[in-house]
């Protein structure tokens, strides 16, 4: 694409202010506490990424970093700014990607864009101007004329990309930006985010998908019960907190609990799931080797690298999607 | 030169009624024609013959009488209606306002292009039935351009406390209630169709509290052009004023509490 549809946010040289800080961040609702006191700073440039699992307190955070939703403790900055007494003007510098999508079924692709942009006061020759330019970005300009209504869940997610980009934030959030897609859905949009990274714009997303967090996140944490578990690249999480491969035996179903006992000492430890049991091991062919010759007789095994589904699994004894 | 954002606002309400509009005002003049004709010619060919009757309505002919209450009942109806399923619809089911949550638009925003949005279309609906009354010669007069902005106050009145219910709603539930249980009655008993004075006492202090009463004098005073001292009509405004700001100043700290949760 040529034009750039973002800035670039570029502070002083020498000088990295974050561009959110946050400390001690509670969210309450009445006596419940959905985000219970996390800590965590996003650079500019930066892609941060919150992984966990449904109710971990994710879109929680996103609202109070989006300043629709006011924090209940701790303290927030958005760009030394802060979302109490300063929500306007840091929601003029926001990009937001709700979790639903929120486009006006009733209006064309294009509208959608173009009042999205009067609601920051663009002019309505700019919003058209940018409008075009987004949808091609998101190449959907062959749409830009047909309601928003019959489009896929793809090309939505899509236009609601294209329409957080109106104001060229200066902060882009995603909340699950690609849940419910398709495969190849879900790599068209990974693709555009990635294209945004690469012009330098800060991204902030939440997903459920380890893949996703691999693929996007420059950063992340691991989030759980409004608490975050572990914090690190994706690359370092797993050394941290996985060793470097994973033997999978799937043993015939019912039996994986009395076949646990194949995997204890193999490794440096081991998970048991209902379904296969996990081997967290050095050398993955080797301890498969002996646990054939120890006399197991899995249904089948599998040896593959660590990811972050085994960093979740051991920070938190449970799966990330169930 | 930037444009206030409530105007912002009231253009994304424009830009989705630009699809519908012609087919809603074939409607809205189609329905108080059809009144006009039944209550106007059929039944006030039966009261015209009473002179007690023709007395009590002021000496004018009952289609004279009921024409401008269905000024004011109109901007009720579709006030009412624009206060209740398009504000939960943009909360919740079409998520509009909360698209909008985060952006630079506030909740006083929201509200204030409400305000104009029941104007506006009280203001459509009210000209259409004024329209189709210039077709009546019992009812046809100057005074009707008058009525008008009293029939939209008389909308604002009802459809911003409304609005500051429906702001609150996460089921549509209640509403198909509200018209059944207060807006028909008020329809029916608001003096739009006879003079409260022929209710008992009770009631017709009942009818004398709600907005519709105050809009339907007002606009039948202005339509016909009898007498309403200054005073009466001041105080008539004031009221319908008093309803539209505090459902307002309600609707701005309930929209406020549910979009920034
Ligand atoms: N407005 C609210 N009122 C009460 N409880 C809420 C509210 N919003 C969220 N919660 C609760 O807070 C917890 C965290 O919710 P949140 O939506 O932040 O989780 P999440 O990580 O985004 O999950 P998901 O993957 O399902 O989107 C959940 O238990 C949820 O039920
Ligand atoms: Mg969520």
């Amino acid at each position: 694409m040529s034009a750039n549809p973002t800035h670039r946010t570029s502070g002083a040289p020498g000088i990295r202010e974050p561009l959110i800080h946050a400390e001690g961040l509670v969210k309450k609702f009445g006596a419940f506490t959905a985000v219970d006191g996390i800590d965590f700073d996003v650079q500019p440039g930066e892609a941060f990424g919150f992984l966990g699992p449904n109710g971990a307190g994710k879109s929680s955070t996103m609202r109070m970093i989006g300043c629709t939703s006011p924090i209940s403790g701790g303290t927030l900055r958005l760009f030394g700014l802060d979302p109490a007494t300063h929500g306007r003007e840091i929601r003029k510098r926001l990009g937001v990607v709700p979790q639903l999508d929120s486009l006006d079924s009733e209006l064309t692709v294009e509208e959608n864009l173009i009042i999205y942009g009067r609601y920051f006061d663009l002019s309505r020759a700019e919003a058209r101007r940018r409008a075009g330019e987004l949808l091609e970005f998101v190449q959907l300009s062959d749409r830009a004329k047909s309601r928003v209504e019959p489009l896929s869940g793809g090309m939505k997610r899509r236009v609601t990309i294209a329409r957080s980009l109106i104001n060229q934030p200066d902060l882009l959030l995603l909340d699950e930006p690609t849940t419910g897609l398709d495969p190849q859905a879900r790599h068209i949009l990974w693709d555009r985010l990635y294209r945004l990274k690469q012009q330098g714009v800060t991204l902030v997303l939440t997903t459920h998908y380890m893949d996703e967090a691999e693929q996007l996140c420059d950063r992340l944490v691991v989030m759980d019960a409004g608490r975050i578990a572990a914090e690190g690249s994706p690359r370092r999480l797993i050394e941290q907190h996985a060793t470097r491969e994973v033997l999978e035996l799937r043993f015939p179903a019912g039996a994986n609990a009395e076949n646990e006992h194949f995997a204890i000492g193999l490794g440096e430890r081991h998970e048991l799931l209902p379904d296969r049991v996990l081997v967290y091991v050095n050398d993955g062919d080797q301890a498969l080797a002996s646990v054939i010759a120890a006399g197991a007789k899995p249904e089948s095994a599998l040896v593959r690298r660590s990811t972050l589904e085994d960093v979740f699994l051991h920070l938190t004894g449970r799966t990330l999607v169930e | 030169m930037s444009t206030p954002a409530s105007l912002r606002v009231f253009e994304w309400k424009l830009l989705v009624y630009r699809r519908v509009w012609r087919s809603n005002i074939v409607t809205s003049f189609l329905q108080p024609m059809l009144y006009l004709l039944a209550m106007g010619l059929g039944v006030g060919s039966l009261i015209n013959k009473n002179p007690a009757s023709s007395q009590t309505l002021g000496n004018l002919p009952y289609v004279a009488f009921v024409a401008p209450g269905l000024l004011a009942t109109t901007a009720m109806m579709v006030a009412s209606i624009e206060s209740m399923w398009p504000v939960i619809d943009a909360l919740m089911w079409g998520r509009q306002y909360e698209a909008m949550s985060a952006t630079p638009i506030e909740a006083t925003d929201i509200v204030a292009s409400h305000a104009m949005w029941i104007l506006f279309r009280s203001g459509i609906a009210a000209i259409t039935v004024a329209a189709a009354m210039a077709l009546f010669p019992d009812v046809r007069s100057w005074g009707l351009i008058a009525a008008v902005p009293a029939a939209m106050l008389s909308g604002l009145a009802f459809g911003m406390p409304l609005a500051a219910w429906s702001v609150t709603r996460t089921r549509e539930m209640s509403f198909p209630v509200i018209q059944r249980f207060i807006i028909t009655p008020l329809f029916l008993f608001g003096g739009a169709f006879f003079p409260l004075s022929q209710l008992p006492l009770v009631i017709r202090w009942f009818g004398y509290t709600t907005p519709l009463w105050h809009g339907v004098e007002l606009c039948r005073a202005w339509a016909t052009g009898s007498s309403l001292g200054a005073l009466a009509a001041l105080a008539h405004i004031a009221y319908l004023l008093l309803w539209a700001a505090v459902g307002m100043f309600l609707m701005r700290r309930l929209a406020q509490r549910r979009l920034f949760a």
